[in-house]
């Protein structure tokens, strides 16, 4: 902290370059060890996939495997596993628990964000509060109402408690606060309702929003096995992390290269989503319509 | 073309009263400007109008019909915001457009599937674009139409801004400090380009801005407004020339008006710095009395200050300002621990005074204001007979 600072008739150019380009070293050293650290399990399940059966359980540790199985693992895990319908399925779930949490989160939000309504603080506290209870807490009452309607082992089952996401609510509520009441005053002197403030001005703006939580809640439905355990036996309807149970426990015993083909093959589509949509955080809708 | 009517307009937000029971007469195609210091309850008031905030108190009517009850767009306003407020995903064209569409077209012509099987549809869009053409036209935003909000300047939003609250054809315009967040020149500039909007629409316009200069330039009428009531309502010349208060006094005017402590003598007599002046007031003797001179009264005078009805007191140079076509001079009342004055003049008079010098100001006691302790206007009383014969005494 107290290091003496160099005066300006000290520091030669040829210095300050010097000093400018270790300390870029340095931060992307570290940047590219904490990378490393998390991408290891990833980079690993990806060796092991290619890996024949011999090699999975040698004690060295390789990157490339001494002969090349990747083929044999992954004909192996699409042959014994319907992988591409445990896919569907996921696509099917995250997409409609999407498409309902944004519907029924985002008009929330602006009335919670930019409405006036008595009650509307304590409505805010109940939201934070929802926030605090976990998944576990009302799944036996869910479980139990499912089962009575005769809805178990079906999509609706699987997307339903995830209909209403408080985070989202949350999240967006956050976000429209600072959009501008100016705006939302000229659309309602030019006649807009209330309902098309929300779709049409102050949505569109909020993609920046709708792409980040659109990636928590695919990712957290996608790899979610705890709900569809409970209510889906049925492995037709299985969602990835519950088709890749079915799939170990029946199918492949100990085989880890077939069973890491798997799980490669189920990551994918995520991945690329994310990688897509990656792009949008960076864009940015920026509110430059005011000022 | 309508009136407005604003009675007993009352406002509270919480425990803070905005409008204490405000009433308005706006004329038919009468630009009146609401003006005063931030906090006043100007903009609030315009919101009532508009149908964005509710009153506790009092009606809105325009037209002479009230329109209480009616929400915003059905009250045939167009409003201007200060940060212009466009839609910032929507082309120039879209903006314009959307006031038209959304009261020409039915709901569901406007939704994004079902507006595909509507045959008329295509008719009122094509009307639309005219109209947003000739909005357009009257602006010079024509070559502009495709561009978002982003890729502007400031001046250009604004007019699209303008463009948007034109299209429909309100029958009033409310702006809202349209003008503050451009520059110096660009305002001057929109300044000109708004009072003649305003003469070639013919429509009512009421506008609200903090800064005195834009009420004084456009406005037919000037309503002065402090801490939720109307102080002053009249011509921009009367509330220059006979301010009502001292807060008109002090507001209205740049450089702001010089304010000098006198006091009440014997009979009723003014004293100036100790001297009697020919003016004469009803307040009882000893009272304080603020008088009020305006920079271009004061004059310098050269040697010994004499003259029946003319006032004068020492004062040491502090600084020049140089406009070009004129100067500024900022003076210290010397010796006395008070705000100093501002005079202005021509620049071959302020090239006769060089800094720190000592000088005797003077000025015609007929064009200077007399406010009473509580800040009210009072008018001199005559001094009868004996006013020609007053010789102002020397210090």
């Amino acid at each position: 902290m107290s290091a003496p600072v160099p005066t300006v008739a000290t520091v030669s150019p040829a210095h300050s370059a010097a000093r400018r380009f270790l300390s870029l070293v340095l931060i992307h050293g570290v940047l590219v060890a904490g990378a490393l650290f998390m991408l290891a399990p990833f980079i690993w399940m990806l060796v092991t996939s290619i890996k024949p059966p011999s090699e999975i359980f040698s004690a060295e540790i390789a990157l490339w495997p001494k002969q090349f199985y990747g083929v044999e693992n992954y004909r192996f895990a699409m042959e014994k596993a319907p992988l591409l319908r445990f896919a569907l399925n996921g696509v099917i779930i995250c997409a409609g628990i999407l498409v309902v949490q944004l519907l029924v989160a985002i008009p929330c939000a602006y009335a919670l964000a930019k409405l006036e309504f008595p009650g509307r603080n304590l409505l805010f506290v109940l939201v934070l509060l929802g926030l605090c209870i976990p998944v576990q807490v009302p799944a036996m009452p869910l479980y139990i109402g499912l089962a009575q309607l005769g809805l178990l082992n079906t999509y609706f089952a699987m997307m339903v408690p995830f209909f209403l996401s408080v985070f989202a609510i949350f999240l967006f509520r956050q976000f429209f606060r600072s959009f501008p009441d100016d705006i939302i005053n000229a659309a309602r002197l030019d006649g807009m309702s209330e309902f098309e403030i929300v779709w049409r001005i102050v949505t569109p703006s909020a993609w920046p929003a709708i792409a980040a939580f659109a990636v928590f809640s695919t990712v957290a439905h996608w790899n979610d096995l705890y709900w569809p355990l409970i209510v889906i036996s049925d492995a037709k309807l299985a969602p990835p992390p519950l088709g890749m149970m079915f799939f170990a426990d029946a199918e492949t015993g100990s085989n880890y290269g077939a069973l890491t083909a798997a799980a490669t093959i189920l990551t994918t589509p995520l991945v690329l989503a994310f990688l897509i949509a990656r792009r949008r955080f960076i864009d940015g809708i920026t509110m430059t319509g005011v000022k | 073309m309508a009136t407005v009517t604003l009675s007993s307009i009352a406002k509270s937000f919480g425990a803070t009263r905005v409008l204490g029971g405000v009433d308005l007469d706006i004329a038919d195609g009468e630009f009146l400007t609401l003006v005063g210091p931030s906090g006043c309850g100007k903009s609030t008031l315009i919101r009532i109008i508009a149908g964005l905030e509710h009153q506790d108190g009092g009606a809105v009517a325009i037209g002479g019909q009230p329109v209480d009850h009616l929400r915003p767009h059905e009250r045939r306003v167009a409003m201007v915001f200060q940060s212009y407020a466009l839609y910032p995903h929507m082309s120039v064209r879209q903006n314009i457009a959307l006031p038209l569409t959304m009261s020409r077209l039915k709901l569901w012509q406007r939704l994004p599937l079902l507006r595909a099987l509507s045959g008329q549809r295509r008719t009122v869009m094509r009307g639309i674009e005219a109209d947003v053409a000739a909005a357009a036209a009257q602006l010079q935003l024509d070559h502009l139409l495709d561009r978002k909000p982003a890729q502007l300047s400031g001046g250009q939003r604004q007019r699209v801004a303008l463009g948007r609250a034109m299209v429909r054809h309100p029958d009033v315009f409310l702006m809202d400090e349209p003008l503050s967040n451009l520059d110096a020149k660009l305002r001057v500039h929109m300044r000109t380009e708004l009072a003649e909007l305003h003469k070639r629409l013919g429509a009512t316009f009421i506008y609200v801005t903090h800064d005195q200069v834009e009420a004084m330039t456009m406005s037919d009428r000037v309503a002065m407004m402090d801490s939720g009531t109307i102080l002053q309502l009249g011509t921009p010349s009367q509330l220059y020339e006979r301010p009502a208060s001292l807060k008109v006094a002090q507001f209205i005017g740049s450089p702001a008006i010089n304010l000098l402590p006198a006091s009440v003598g014997a009979g009723g007599r003014l004293e100036l710095f100790g001297r009697p002046m020919s003016l004469a007031v009803q307040q009882a003797q000893g009272q304080a009395v603020s008088l009020g001179v305006r920079s271009e009264t004061l004059s310098l005078v050269h040697g010994e200050p004499s003259g029946t009805g003319r006032a004068w007191f020492s004062a040491r140079l502090r600084r020049k300002e140089n406009l070009g076509s004129e100067y500024i001079l900022h003076f210290d009342l010397a010796g006395r621990d008070l705000p100093g004055v501002t005079m202005r003049t021509s620049p071959a008079q302020a090239a006769g005074v060089s800094e720190a010098a000592e000088v005797t100001l003077g000025f015609d006691e007929a064009a200077c204001h007399l406010f009473a302790a509580d800040g009210e206007r009072i008018e001199p009383r005559g001094l009868g007979v004996a006013t020609a014969s007053i010789v102002p005494l020397r210090a």
